[in-house]
């Protein structure tokens, strides 16, 4: 049974995984105690609420059936609280809530994520490693402050045996860092594309959104072929609180995922 | 119920004050016992004479900074305390006290007392904040029990307290009282002073007199034709701004700036 | 159509029916809205003076109930409570129980409806949705609508695209002549069958005649407007304009505008926990866009200036509203300028707007 995800009550969901990524970053895997949400689709988010702290917006990073998993980076009391909940720990979970990525059927692609912005790309590559036959090029560009904080990297493997390019790049090395050194947008200048069958997938700051966006059409590619994540202060989840308004949009309703056709005009406006 | 040993401890601090801030957590009398329960209160003179050694792991701070000895006290109270959080205007803002701030100290103390060399003080009214970082601030005179609870539960739960940056007007609006200066009743400073009361000074009929002192980025200029709209002159402007929050940086300026309208 | 003579046997009717009976009283030198025990409560021969920034009670010549303008309080304060618990929470061994408030079947009668305020109901009705609680609130109240034969100089709702006449949403609709009289017009069954319970008599030849007279002299005496012009492109234009300062330097940002709106909807949560931290609770109350933390994320507020906050507020209530909900978000109700303690008036303020966006659009060569 489902039920609607228009509601300010949470559903009761265990914690019954749990894997610190980073020093600040931690994957939970969660599974209905009762009724489950609906089910989700990647780019979606969630309300997670940790009993007696509160609640916060988490996109979804993971799961099968009606299991959901979650990338949270500790930056509040709310996230705090989560990233310790130890495996058992009840939590409560409204949603899912917004549009998705909007995956075309065929083409290039091109997926950037930068810092925890890699947590709601996450499942976007994992449908394509289910239908890679059907895309050409696909490239996912990584980037993170330090080596210490790049997410999945145990993944990476998995991730390029399907036939996916993953390119990673860090801003500042450490000792035992090989790899590159610098912002994600340097990755995207070595990368060919053919700007008349790409679509690109962006999700991290929004500067840093802004300039890969900003990138790819100056390449040649529509704003309409570049999808953004936004953030805004979502409370609610489905449109009703007006916290997360930007400019015409509901964030929550009608983002996080918005194509920069509609995002480029609001990014270029202060405090809007 | 905790053991001593695992209760969080929780100790209150007096500096320049009345006190009446430490007797709002008095006051919470139906949840006091269940307080007791799970913090240790280790230091609390107003309850109790017992002390229990530090460090803790909140320190609730009454009172300004007013002298030398004071200010070395608050800094090992600092430095004995996980999270420091101040309760009150005198606290947060220095107090009604620091009026002295806008004369002179020398002069007051030649006035008012036979031994004058026997006074050792500060010449300004010192908030917390200006001498040690401060974790949490109450804001008040006096602080309201429902916040105060709700930090407390809060520390205990490892939640945000809830202490909002708004302004009194929206507390008015939600407990449904007519806006003061709008119907011409009283002078009403709720436009520039944080919530947290439960706007319960215009809901008795009388103008907010700003204990809460100033929300993060009161626009005071603006409201000043209204207080003249509502009676106030240029003096009533200048003292309803120098009351319990008379050197909040906003207030104090503007203030400040009606004496030099005066001039 | 029929007349009543004192409103006393209907406010008698709808109690024993078991409606909590809410309509304008006077309360501290203001008409509020509050529930009242008899029709005695109505604010007679009350008048109002209504100007930015200023409200004032004045008596009238006459003993009209409803001889007054908007107030201070819109009848969101009973469709969308300023406050209420959302739900609670028990710790239940290693989970917890999350309990929902039962609905309460009170059921309202909302006496005295302005034609904007039936318009800002069905405004937020489309925020909110048929799903939600706010259309439950108002599908079980009995709605009772008051032609508006006064309105203050701060109103515009014919610029705001609606008017004194009230045409839908109500199960009655009254327009106040002379005498404590009351012209009734039927708009729903459970209309038609309270009435029936009380006495009236047909309506005397003349008396349509007047109340028609009434509502289009109201109609006629609104002095304010909003500019003629496409609002939402004008604002979307004027993003970046210098005006948002100048409004900036005399706002509050204290929010009266937006809790005085009839159609302002926006909320916050809070969750809070009782000292055994076993029982949590989640309530929500109003929200304003100019609250500092409105538009907060990790690392900062979005909009922390005023100007930005202002925009923010005129931007959505006559822009943005019709991206989101398909309409404008103002009904020309006025309140936001009577309450704004500093009068600022939205219909000046976007006038100001459209006249520097015409200077800034380029010439035609």
């Amino acid at each position: 049974m489902t039920t609607t995800p228009y509601t300010m009550t949470p559903l009761r969901y265990r914690v019954v995984a749990r894997r610190p990524d980073t020093a600040d970053v931690v994957t939970l895997d969660l599974d209905p105690l009762g009724s489950p949400v609906q089910s989700w689709a990647p780019g979606q988010f969630t309300m997670v609420y940790a009993f007696g702290v509160g609640e916060v917006p988490l996109s979804v990073s993971g799961g099968e059936g009606h299991r959901i998993v979650h990338t949270v980076r500790s930056v509040g009391a709310v996230t705090a609280a989560i990233c310790v909940a130890p495996v058992g720990t009840v939590l409560g979970v409204r949603g899912p809530f917004g549009h998705g990525w909007s995956l075309p059927d065929r083409g290039d692609l091109v997926l950037v994520g930068g810092g925890i912005g890699l947590a709601p790309l996450r499942p976007l590559v994992r449908t394509v490693m289910a239908r890679r036959h059907r895309f050409g090029e696909v490239d996912l560009l990584v980037g993170a402050r330090t080596p210490d904080d790049l997410l999945f990297t145990d993944e990476y493997d998995r991730w390029r045996e399907s036939g996916i390019s993953v390119h990673v790049i860090v801003d500042r090395a450490g000792r035992h860092w090989s790899g590159q050194v610098g912002v994600v947008t340097s990755l995207l200048d070595r990368l060919r594309l053919d700007p008349e069958i790409t679509t690109s997938f962006l999700c991290g700051p929004e500067i840093m959104m802004r300039v890969i966006a900003r990138n790819l059409t100056d390449r040649g590619l529509t704003a309409g072929q570049v999808q953004v994540s936004l953030e805004r202060n979502m409370r609610c989840g489905y449109g009703v609180c007006g916290h997360c308004q930007y400019g015409p949009l509901m964030v929550c309703r009608d983002g996080p995922v918005t194509d920069y056709a509609t995002a480029e005009p609001l990014m270029a406006v202060r405090e809007l | 119920m905790n053991t001593p040993e695992e209760r969080p401890t929780l100790a209150v601090w007096k500096f320049a004050s009345c006190d009446g801030c430490q007797l709002a957590l008095l006051d919470c009398e139906d949840e006091l016992l269940t307080l007791a329960d799970r913090v240790q209160i280790a230091h609390f003179t107003e309850a109790t004479r017992a002390t229990v050694a530090g460090p803790y792991d909140v320190s609730l701070v009454e009172g300004s900074i007013t002298t030398p000895a004071d200010r070395d006290r608050i800094m090992r109270i600092r430095q004995n305390s996980r999270l420091l959080v101040t309760i009150g205007a005198c606290a947060s803002a220095g107090g009604i006290q620091a009026l002295r701030n806008f004369a002179d100290v020398s002069e007051f103390r030649s006035i008012v007392y036979a031994r004058p060399d026997y006074i050792e003080t500060l010449d300004r009214s010192l908030p917390i904040g200006e001498v040690v970082p401060v974790d949490a601030e109450l804001r008040g005179c006096p602080i309201d029990r429902g916040q105060l609870l709700d930090l407390l539960t809060a520390m205990l739960a490892g939640r945000r307290p809830h202490l909002p940056d708004r302004p009194v007007c929206g507390e008015c609006k939600l407990r449904g009282t007519s806006c003061l200066l709008v119907t011409g009743r009283a002078p009403c400073l709720g436009p520039v002073t944080r919530a947290g009361c439960g706007a319960i000074c215009p809901a008795a009929n009388r103008g907010c007199f700003g204990c809460y002192g100033p929300i993060g980025d009161p626009n005071t200029a603006a409201l000043i034709p209204a207080l003249r709209a509502a009676g106030l002159d240029e003096d009533g402007v200048r003292r309803i701004f120098r009351t319990f929050n008379a050197a909040a940086p906003a207030f104090a300026d503007a203030a400040r700036g009606e004496e030099g309208e005066q001039r | 159509m029929v007349v009543l003579t004192g409103l006393t046997e209907l406010v008698a009717r709808l109690r024993a029916e078991g409606y909590r009976v809410v309509g304008p009283t006077v309360r501290d030198d203001a008409i509020v809205l509050d529930e009242i025990q008899s029709a005695d409560e109505l604010p007679y021969g009350y008048g109002v003076d209504a100007a930015p920034g200023r409200y004032r009670l004045r008596r009238r010549g006459d003993a009209a109930a409803f001889g007054h303008s908007a107030g201070p309080q819109s009848w969101k304060q009973f469709l969308h409570p300023p406050r209420r618990q959302l739900w609670t929470a028990d710790r239940d061994g290693g989970s917890f129980t999350v309990t929902e408030p039962a609905n309460p079947d009170e059921r309202l009668a909302l006496l005295g409806v302005r034609p904007c305020d039936l318009a800002a109901i069905a405004v937020q009705r489309r925020v909110f949705g048929e799903d939600s609680d706010y259309a439950r609130r108002i599908d079980q109240a009995f709605v009772i609508a008051v032609n508006c034969t006064e309105p203050a100089e701060v109103c515009f709702c014919v610029s705001a695209g609606g008017g004194p006449r009230a045409d839908t949403g109500y199960d009655l609709a009254l327009t106040e002549l002379a005498n404590s009289r009351y012209l009734v017009e039927i708009g729903s069954e459970t209309g038609s069958a309270l009435l029936s319970q009380v006495v009236y008599a047909p309506a005397e030849p003349g008396d349509i005649a007047t109340a028609n007279d009434q509502i289009r002299t109201a109609e006629n005496r609104m002095s304010r407007a909003l500019p003629d012009t496409d609002l939402p492109g004008l604002l979307r234009r004027a993003a970046e304009s210098p005006h948002w300062d100048d409004v900036a330097s005399r706002c509050l940002t204290c929010g009266n505008c937006t809790m005085v709106c009839p159609t302002c909807f926006c909320t916050s949560v809070v969750d809070t926990t009782d000292v055994t931290g076993d029982h949590a609770e989640r309530w929500q109350g109003w929200a304003s866009c100019f609250d500092l933390d409105y538009s907060e994320l990790h690392g900062g507020q979005v909009r922390t200036s005023g100007a930005s906050r202002y925009r923010q507020w005129l931007t959505h209530k006559f822009g943005t509203w019709h991206a989101q909900f398909g309409q404008s978000g103002c009904v020309g109700c006025g309140r936001c300028v009577a309450w704004c303690p500093v009068g600022i008036d939205v219909t000046a303020e976007l006038t100001a707007l459209a006249a520097t966006s015409d200077i800034d659009q380029p010439v035609p060569s």
